[in-house]
């Protein structure tokens, strides 16, 4: 094993160093999956019936559902009646200093260009009350409610704003869309909601705020992005610093809603735990994630993925209106024992809808990673377009690179592009590199960002460069 | 500066150098010519430290200094140079971060500070107008749909930009237009001083019309056979190699 994979290894697995404790103990559900569960995580939250409701209903067709297997990856099935639906939220130790955190997750960071008050949230230091991203945080809030957009955890939304959560929660992936996602519309337990009103462009990236905000991300997310007519967002999840987390089962739903001549930009980095280097451990990634478009409206989801032991993700576009757009900009890294399954869903109803599809997958050591996708074309949809680029770069000869398109059309005027490539990174390249001066990492990291170039333009720009330095650390000694 | 004594190398278990004796001294230009299969591009290789050649016998030694040890990007640290008969394609990857990394790469191994970026450009605006070529150039993908004789001026530009001590021309003249090839050569000898050296591997006489030699050298199945001055090279393109092959035969 390389220093570099050690290294890494070290920095995925060190925090159960420090351990996690239960606030209280009586704020603990017992483990196992039932009625009177989802009732306390109800009750927990002060819910009104109608969730509770919800809940239940969910919960009812969730039992008459099994666990799917189509997806290109096996691993061994959780057993839901081991998990703890419940807890308070996880307090990790507080350290009094950055000196008390370990010293190779500092590193990490620092590769990561973090700054160093952030450095302190995300390694859970106490931090004084003036700090920065504190007084930044209270800014943010006041400029968003000067515009009227709404921003908040679901269960606040819940309470506060129940006529927009009633009226849209499930209405773009319905509770019995598939199994996880009828999981979690039975037990999610927090997540964000954000409202856009009509003509109001988000005058910042959601991004920075989140990161604020999001310091633990629960284990079923429930997330509701509305755009009213003529509005503008660009949201950004995720975390590009080593996120690990207990919880092995991640099962997350997104809905996002772009009403006519909206805008959504939807950008994810996902870094969870991807277990160790033998493939031991990690994060089960479950997560669907669909927008619906009406006439004029455009969704955009980039993700950058390079963690998780186990992913299994398609976030799709629903072109309903007609002139909608959608796009799918994707870089999916798997690197030792890592599988991944990903790719997305352009469902054309509307007239002269547009999608374009640009997944770039990046295989190493005894990985899988697959590109599953659909486009469907339906009969309406006169005029339709979609353009798909699926490449796939491999590095080494023990890793797997699957390409599963799916195109159904049902209409005639429809065209519907595919391109794919499979590529490897030459050993011709890599000593060009490094007769130029570069190093063979830093050759590795310049061949790959440049691979993913069309993705990673797409994501906001402090976070662009973040990706880069992420993929290269993902990577770190893979070739040679 | 260089100093390579009766080294023997190859790939996969074939002997392709088979002792070769070859010193080069600051502001000197020395040509290497030879038929085909006889080498040249495998001394350049070498040179350069490319891993999957073998050395099984000699010594290289630049500036006093053992190369046996460095890996490549150690070499070209050192200021070891070569342009590739074939330069590499990378996709995505423009001209410019290319060459910012690899200019700031070698700096950070000499433990210096980044080059600063407007002093970068200044310098990349005057290589270039000295090779005659495009602006739009910089932000073009690495040698990624180049025409042959783009490629062959975009590795000259790197060498402008990299300022090496030994810069090593492998077939620098292959794809090139009369036109591209007086661009080319003309930017190779604005940049020689008496301070570094160059070492032109070719095929043929005519790109030594533009860059002159002091030495010419002729390999032949991996040994050099007979060394002279540019003279040496008129007489080869005159008579072919077919003489040096017989009086090899004698």
């Amino acid at each position: 094993m390389s220093s570099e994979e050690q290294l890494l290894e070290e920095v995925t697995g060190s925090e159960y160093k420090y351990g996690f404790y239960t606030d209280i103990e009586a704020d603990k559900v017992p483990a196992g999956l039932n009625e009177e569960v989802i009732r306390i995580i109800s009750a927990k939250k002060n819910e009104p019936q109608w969730m509770l409701d919800w809940r239940l209903d969910a919960f009812e067709k969730f039992q008459k559902m099994t666990e799917p297997d189509w997806a290109n990856v096996t691993y061994a099935k959780p057993d839901l009646q081991a998990i703890s639906f419940y807890s308070a939220p996880k307090q990790k130790k507080e350290l009094a200093s950055l000196d008390e955190v370990d010293p190779e997750l500092l590193k990490t960071f620092t590769k990561l260009g973090i700054s160093v008050d952030e450095q302190k949230r995300l390694s859970n230091v106490a931090m004084d009350v003036v700090v920065d991203s504190v007084s930044v945080a209270t800014t943010f809030k006041k400029t968003l409610a000067e515009k009227g957009i709404i921003f908040c955890p679901i269960s606040e939304a819940i309470q506060e704003h129940p006529e927009l959560v009633k009226k849209y929660m499930g209405t773009v992936v319905p509770k019995t869309d598939n199994y996880y996602a009828a999981l979690n519309s039975a037990v999610f337990t927090d997540g964000s909601f954000c409202y856009i009103p009509k003509g109001v462009r988000c005058p910042m990236e959601l991004s920075t705020y989140f990161r604020i905000n999001e310091a633990g991300t629960g284990q079923f997310e429930r997330t509701l992005l509305i755009a009213d007519k003529e509005s503008y967002v660009s949201y950004l999840e995720g975390c590009t610093a080593p996120t690990r987390d207990e919880n092995q089962l991640h099962a997350a739903v997104v809905e996002l809603i772009a009403m006519d001549d909206a805008e959504i930009k939807y950008s994810t980095v996902q870094n969870w735990y991807p277990g160790d280097a033998s493939g031991k451990g990690g994060v089960f990634n479950f997560v669907t994630k669909r927008g619906i478009c009406e006439k004029n409206a455009k969704i955009s989801w980039t993700q950058v993925e390079t963690g998780s032991a186990v992913t299994w993700k398609y976030p799709s576009c629903i072109l309903k209106g007609e002139n909608s757009i959608g796009e799918f900009y994707s870089v999916a890294v798997t690197n030792n024992y890592q599988q991944a399954d990903t790719g997305t869903k352009m469902i054309h109803l509307g007239k002269n809808t547009k999608s374009t599809i640009i997944s770039k997958g990046i295989c190493a050591g005894k990985s899988n990673g697959s590109y599953r996708g659909l486009v469907k074309i339906g009969p309406r949809a006169e005029n339709a377009r979609n353009f798909s680029q699926c490449d796939s770069l491999l590095m080494g000869s023990s890793c797997g690179s699957h390409t599963f398109p799916y195109i159904e059309t049902q209409n005639k005027s429809a065209k519907v592009e595919h391109e794919a490539t499979t590529s490897k990174i030459g050993e011709d390249q890599i000593f060009y590199c490094n007769q130029r001066g570069i190093g063979t990492e830093e050759a590795i990291a310049l061949i790959v960002n440049g691979y993913c170039k069309d993705v990673l333009n797409q994501l906001p720009m402090e976070f662009a460069v973040e990706a880069q330095k992420l993929l290269a650390i993902s990577l770190e000694g893979s070739v040679g | 500066m260089l100093k390579i004594n009766d080294l023997h190398a190859g790939i996969e278990g074939n002997e392709i150098l088979k002792g070769i004796n070859l010193e080069i001294k600051p502001g000197e230009v020395h040509a290497i010519m030879g038929p085909n299969g006889s080498g040249k591009s495998t001394l350049s290789s070498v040179v350069a430290g490319r891993e999957e050649y073998e050395v099984s016998k000699g010594a290289i030694d630049f500036e006093g200094e053992d190369l046996m040890d460095l890996d490549p990007e150690e070499r070209a640290h050192k200021g070891i140079f070569l342009s590739f008969q074939y330069p590499i394609e990378i996709p995505g990857v423009t001209v410019t971060n290319f060459l910012k990394t690899a200019i700031n790469e070698t700096r950070k191994a000499k433990g210096e500070e980044p080059m600063p970026a407007n002093i970068m450009l200044k310098k990349m605006r005057e290589k270039m107008a000295l090779l005659e070529m495009d602006k739009g150039f910089l932000s073009r993908s690495l040698n990624d749909g180049f025409s042959g004789g783009e490629k062959k001026r975009n590795e000259i530009f790197q060498m402008a930009m990299l300022e090496p001590k030994l810069a090593i021309l492998d077939e620098t003249d292959s794809g090139l237009d009369i036109d591209a090839l007086r661009i080319v050569a003309n930017g190779v000898n604005k940049l020689k001083s008496k301070d570094n050296a160059v070492l032109l591997i070719t095929h043929y006489q005519r790109l030594l019309d533009y860059i002159v030699p002091d030495f010419v050298h002729v390999l032949y199945k991996g040994r050099i056979v007979k060394s002279g001055g540019k003279e040496l090279a008129l007489e080869l393109e005159a008579k072919g190699y077919d003489w040096i092959k017989e009086e090899m035969a004698l």
